[in-house]
């Protein structure tokens, strides 16, 4: 084996930089999960009744289902009893000013390079953050307010705008949906809520920050946003979570509504705790992300930069039910080490002229597994749907895996599917070549990696293609030489 | 300037190179022929510092330094370069991002000053000028569908743009029509200084005739059984490798 491959396989020894643990007293509740545990949090949250129902009806429902075993991916069973489903630090959640957030908060976030203090923050951007199972701080919230728009933790929104809360949760995504959605809807601790009104153009790019500090819980946050006729909004989220040799559940949800001519943007930039050099350790992130094209002409994009989880299991979808909606899905996935992803689409084409594109890049280096699985669904009223999917996989090393599973169901004749699919390596000669010219192994496969991300990037709102191209360098630092 | 001394090489499996000795002064031109499968490429590769060739004795000095001990990008960025036979295709990253990512790899190396952006397009336009070529070309990946000639001739554009000391040219005129031979050829003869060596490895006199070397040396099994001036080549041309089979048979 020539010392190149070596170096390749190398590949995947890095440093996880955002693996601090917060000291801080928190309100937990103990590990196990009941129907009291189910109430306990309704009535932490001082929810309505109605809610607590929902959440009871969710509840059952999920012990009656079993966790699906189909996804490409191996883990020791999940023992939901001994895991911890509310924790939140201790101080009111409801904040007015940034004032009365505890320092030590304020600190993580600075930390971790994500501004809360406005005077700090990117400009045009609005930031909600989650730490554990509440939202600590919002941003921004006045120039939102004056431009009619919505955005603060899902638990205020129950009681500030509960009409809108039950009109729409679990609309897109509901309870019993599957078998992590129905654990989520049971015992969903906090997350973000966007509105905007007809004909609104979100003035700023609203952006929401995941943050898992204690140990042995789980987070089930639930994200809502609802554009109204006309309405534009882009959403960010971003993840990180310390480093423990256990392995924690993530399992969100999160629910797009389009109406008429209103477009979504919707794109994540991953980082949950990957799990050490070994495979220890490390986030499961389970998550179900659907969107909605409810309206004619409406659009809904998700754009995702999946870089750490120990395992990724999402499948973030849209229904095209408006006449011409289009759907959109970009997605970066790395595998290093010993991370695991199953990861694709679901496009499911209800109305007519609806268009989805699809552009997955897959990346595994070390020993990881990555896998594309993708649906595209056109119905018998969907006449002249178009669907097209690119599908790429680069492998880095030789011990690690690509896998492809698209599913393709299509019941009309005059719709139009193309599917496109290749897999690369990045090769040693490439590495050479590149070293020959004077550029070192490590920009090399750097170069070559965004290279083949290209396409995805391109998606990202400006700041966040940067962070993502950092982030992407950083979890295959050191993988080679 | 590069001093081979007694170099023996071998893959995996095979002793390719078996005790090779050169002497390249600045300034010359040195052609080396021979026929397929005598280590040419394998002796370009060694020189270049792929990973694949295990160096089983002898040594090699270029500027005084020990060359056989550094690292390929700290040969490239001494000014060591190797024009492919083979170019290797690099999806997704653009001509024009590679050749900045390259030229500033090695100013950093060199402890220089990034290149203004505007002072690489100037200098990339008037080599692009220079050699022929199309400037959509640069905003395509490198190599990726290139045709062979295409290939060929964007490797003696990186050669351009970086300015070796040393650059070794490996059947570079393989693949070329008569135009292109011409202009690949200009574009070496413009890089000829007294400060810089070129090696051309070639199977063809004709390209002698555009880049005319100072000496010429064949060889064969892995061995230079002859060296020579430029008639060498000739001789060559007209009576193939034959002779020398015998020759040394007969030595
Ligand atoms: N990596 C390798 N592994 C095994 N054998 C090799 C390797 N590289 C070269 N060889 C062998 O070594 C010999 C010399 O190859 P090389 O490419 O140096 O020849 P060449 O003189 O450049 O030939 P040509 O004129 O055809 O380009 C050939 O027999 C080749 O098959
Ligand atoms: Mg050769």
């Amino acid at each position: 084996m020539s010392s190149e491959t070596a170096m390749l396989e190398a590949y995947s020894k890095r440093e996880y930089k955002h693996g601090f643990v917060t000291d801080i007293d928190a309100d937990t509740i103990p590990p196990g999960l009941s129907e009291d545990v189910v109430r306990l949090i309704s009535l932490k949250k001082g929810e309505p009744e109605w809610l607590l129902e929902w959440r009871l009806k969710a509840f059952r429902h999920w012990q009656s289902m079993e966790e699906p075993t189909w996804p490409h991916v191996s883990y020791p069973e999940i023992k939901y009893g001994d895991m911890i489903y509310y924790s939140a630090p201790k101080q009111k959640p409801l904040l007015d000013s940034l004032d009365q957030v505890d320092p030590k908060l304020l600190e993580t976030y600075e930390k971790l390079g994500i501004p809360i203090e406005e005077q700090k923050a990117l400009a045009g951007v609005a930031v909600d953050a989650v730490f554990d199972s509440v939202s600590i701080a919002t941003t921004y919230k006045k120039t939102l307010e004056d431009a009619g728009v919505i955005f603060c933790p899902f638990s205020e929104a129950v009681h500030s705008h509960p009409e809108l809360i039950r009109k729409y949760l679990g609309s897109v995504v509901p309870a019993g949906d599957n078998y992590f959605a129905a654990l989520n809807s049971a015992v969903f601790s906090d997350g973000s809520f966007c509105y905007i009104p007809e004909g609104v153009r979100c003035p700023l790019e609203l952006s929401t920050y995941f943050r898992i500090n204690a140990q042995n819980t789980g987070q089930f946050e639930r994200t809502l946003i609802v554009a109204e006729k006309g309405a534009y909004v882009s959403y960010l989220e971003g993840c990180t979570a310390p480093k423990r040799d256990e392995n924690q559940l993530h399992a969100a949800v999160v629910e797009l509504v389009a109406a008429e001519d209103a477009q979504i943007k919707y794109s994540t930039v991953q980082n949950w705790y990957p799990g050490d050099e070994d495979g220890k350790g490390g986030i499961y992130n389970f998550v179900t992300k659907r969107g909605a094209c409810r309206g004619d002409r409406s659009k809904i994009s998700w754009t995702q930069v999946e870089t750490g989880s120990a395992i990724t299991w999402k499948y973030p979808s849209v229904i095209l039910q408006g006449d011409d909606s289009v759907g959109e899905f970009y997605s970066v996935a790395v595998t290093a080490n010993h991370q695991q992803a199953d990861t694709g689409t679901k496009m499911i084409h209800l109305g007519k002229n609806t268009k989805s594109t699809i552009i997955s890049k897959g990346i595994s280096a070390g020993v990881g597994q990555n896998s594309y699985r993708g649906l595209v669904k056109i119905q018998k009223n969907a006449t002249n749907a178009r669907n097209f999917s690119q599908c790429d996989s680069l492998l880095i090393g030789d011990k690690c895996g690509a896998h492809t599973f698209p599913y393709i169901e299509v019941r009309n004749t005059s719709s139009q599917v193309e599917h496109e699919a290749s897999t690369s390596k990045v090769g040693e000669d490439q590495i050479y070549y590149c070293r020959q010219r004077g550029i070192p192994t490590e920009d090399a496969v750097n170069m070559i990696v965004n290279g083949f991300c290209k396409e995805v990037y391109q998606e990202l709102p400006m700041e966040f293609a940067v962070e993502a191209r950092k982030l992407l360098s950083i979890s295959l630092e050191g993988s080679v030489g | 300037m590069l001093e081979i001394k007694n170099l023996s090489a071998r893959s995996e499996d095979t002793e390719i190179l078996k005790g090779i000795n050169l002497s390249v002064k600045a300034g010359e031109v040195h052609a080396i022929m021979g026929p397929n499968g005598s280590g040419k490429s394998t002796l370009a590769h060694v020189l270049a510092g792929r990973e694949d060739y295990e160096v089983t004795s002898g040594e090699v000095t270029y500027e005084g330094q020990d060359l056989l001990a550094m690292e390929i990008e700290e040969r490239a960025a001494e000014g060591v370069f190797l024009a492919y036979q083979y170019p290797v295709e690099i999806p997704g990253v653009s001509n024009k991002y590679f050749l900045k990512a390259a030229i500033n790899s090695i100013r950093k190396y060199q402890k220089q000053p990034l290149i203004k952006t505007s002072e690489f397009l100037d200098l990339l336009k008037s080599n692009l000028a220079k050699l022929g070529m199309d400037k959509e070309m640069m905003e395509r990946s490198v190599n990726e569908g290139f045709s062979g000639g295409e290939k060929k001739r964007n490797e003696i554009l990186q050669m351009a743009m970086l300015q070796p000391k040393l650059a070794l040219l490996d059947e570079t005129d393989s693949g070329l029509d008569i135009d292109a031979l011409k202009i690949v050829a200009e574009g070496v003869n413009a890089l000829r200084s007294p400060e810089r060596a070129i090696v051309v490895v070639t199977h063809y006199q004709r390209l002698l005739d555009y880049i005319v070397p100072d000496f010429v040396h064949v060889l064969s099994g892995g061995k230079i059984v002859r060296s020579g001036d430029r008639t060498l080549a000739l001789e060559l041309e007209s009576q193939g490798y034959a002779f020398l089979e015998a020759e040394t048979a007969s030595a």
